[in-house]
């Protein structure tokens, strides 16, 4: 049901997530930013167990601001997926398992490169061009398969996102409707209507 | 005078001074000099050996493996940073043991090299502890961090027993470090090369340290550069042999005894 996606292209990454918030056959609320801005280059959208989700994301997000604070630089985009991924792992084999997925889309400042990592429950990590979760993945891998081009200009990648969005529309059962889109680059972080 | 209150290193003496921390900066005075420059393309460390001595057994050094020095002066804390210590030998190993171990718990939790100001500043906590709880005597070491990471680049900071670091261009610990620091001075200049830093380096100290001439036998010396091929830093210390083939280089070894018989 939750879906999100995440691309990179020249210079930024994008990263999308429905803003569905449901439980069984009713939408509590349409209007739910599942995308945490985790430090000024950095995403994360996070979906899976309700409740586990937000508690974890608020967890990596105030660690990750805590290491920036206390350090005077940010973590960048590879350290904080290994710390992410860590705490992943940890807590897979603790009495009580966070179940949440992830995407970290960041910008690195110091190699001037997007970056982005699908991360899965189990501390899965895999640093990737493009990325998706949830239902709506089956649909929105086979596109960029075929249209993502790694150095597309910010225009072309939202193009190539919208249509990820248009064919979860057309094809899943339960249509998310409407998404928040995040893009990070070299300014920092903002938000763009699809 | 105030000598009541230099027993404990956790109270102030009526003038509002740590007098532990003063008597532990007092010792490293006594103890070989460390110097360290830092160029537009890498940092260099060197420093004089007091433990030295026909019957000192150095083999180790000289053909092992290992990442280089005698294990007196210089020591590698991480693939990204070179430490030069002064003071009392066994502290700075209990030291140097410690930030070995920060620098690798960095590396298990964020898979990157620590950043050299944090494993600094890592130590220095630590070290501050020593003068605020437990009753213990501080560390009497100070030490050079010569360091490279991604966010600023070459970087060289001293933390001194207080717990206390700062980042520098060129600075000289240990024994005459004041005429050091003042040649240094006068002979630093903001864009040297990191070949200009090395023969900067070797010049004051042959002017500082206490024998005659320079050799291997007295000379630590340690450079950290970039590697551009393989994308990642290199520490580099030096070998015996290495440090006297430099000195020839630069023109600065010592002469044959036969020959200056001549």
């Amino acid at each position: 049901m939750e879906t999100s996606f995440a691309l990179t292209g020249k210079g930024y990454v994008i990263v999308a997530a429905d803003t569905t918030a449901a439980r069984s056959i009713v939408k509590m609320q349409i209007d739910q930013d599942k995308i945490k801005e985790l430090s000024p280059h950095l995403l994360m959208a996070y979906s899976g167990e309700p409740g586990d989700t937000v508690q974890f994301a608020e967890y990596v997000e105030r660690n990750i601001r805590l290491y920036q604070i206390r350090n005077l630089y940010p973590l960048r985009p590879a350290a904080a997926a290994s710390w992410i991924r860590r705490s992943l792992a940890e807590s897979l084999r603790s009495r009580n398992p966070y179940s949440v997925n992830l995407l970290l889309g960041g910008y690195d400042a110091s190699s001037h490169t997007p970056n982005l990592y699908w991360i899965d429950y189990l501390g899965t990590v895999v640093e990737v061009p493009f990325a998706a979760h949830g239902y709506g993945s089956y649909f929105a891998l086979s596109l960029l398969d075929r249209y993502h081009d790694p150095e597309a200009s910010l225009e072309e990648g939202l193009a190539n996102l919208k249509r990820c969005i248009d064919e979860v529309a057309k094809r899943l059962v339960v249509n998310p409707g409407k998404y928040k889109v995040k893009v990070v680059d070299k300014d920092g972080i903002r938000e763009v209507e699809i | 005078m105030a000598r009541r209150y230099d027993s404990r290193t956790t109270i102030f003496s009526p003038e509002g001074r740590l007098y532990q921390i003063e008597y532990a900066m007092e010792a490293i005075s006594h103890a070989g000099t460390v110097l360290g420059v830092l160029a537009k393309d890498g940092v260099v460390l060197a420093a004089e050996k007091r433990v030295t001595g026909k019957l000192l057994d150095l083999s180790s050094a000289k053909e092992g493996g290992g990442y280089g020095g005698s294990g007196e002066k210089m020591f590698l804390l991480n693939s990204n940073v070179i430490g030069g210590v002064a003071g009392i030998t066994s502290d700075a190993n209990s030291l140097v043991n410690y930030a070995r171990t920060v620098a690798q718990q960095h590396l298990l939790q964020y898979n990157d090299d620590i950043p050299v100001e944090l494993l600094a500043q890592r130590l220095c906590d630590m070290k501050q502890g020593y003068t605020q709880f437990g009753g213990l005597r501080p560390f009497g070491v100070s030490l050079l961090y010569a360091g490279y990471d991604p966010h600023y680049h070459f970087q060289l900071y001293h933390s001194d027993p207080s717990g206390n670091y700062s980042g520098w261009k060129a600075t000289c610990i240990g024994a005459n470090n004041g005429t050091a620091q003042s040649l240094l001075k006068q002979e630093y200049k903001d864009d040297l090369g990191v070949e200009e830093a090395i023969g900067l380096v070797l010049r004051v100290m042959s002017k500082t340290m206490d024998s005659t001439t320079l050799g291997s036998e007295k000379l630590e010396f340690a450079v950290l550069t970039y590697d551009q091929v393989a994308k990642a830093p290199k520490a580099k210390i030096y070998k015996p042999a290495e440090i006297d083939a430099l000195l020839r280089a630069e023109g600065l070894a010592k002469k044959d005894e036969d020959t200056e018989m001549k």
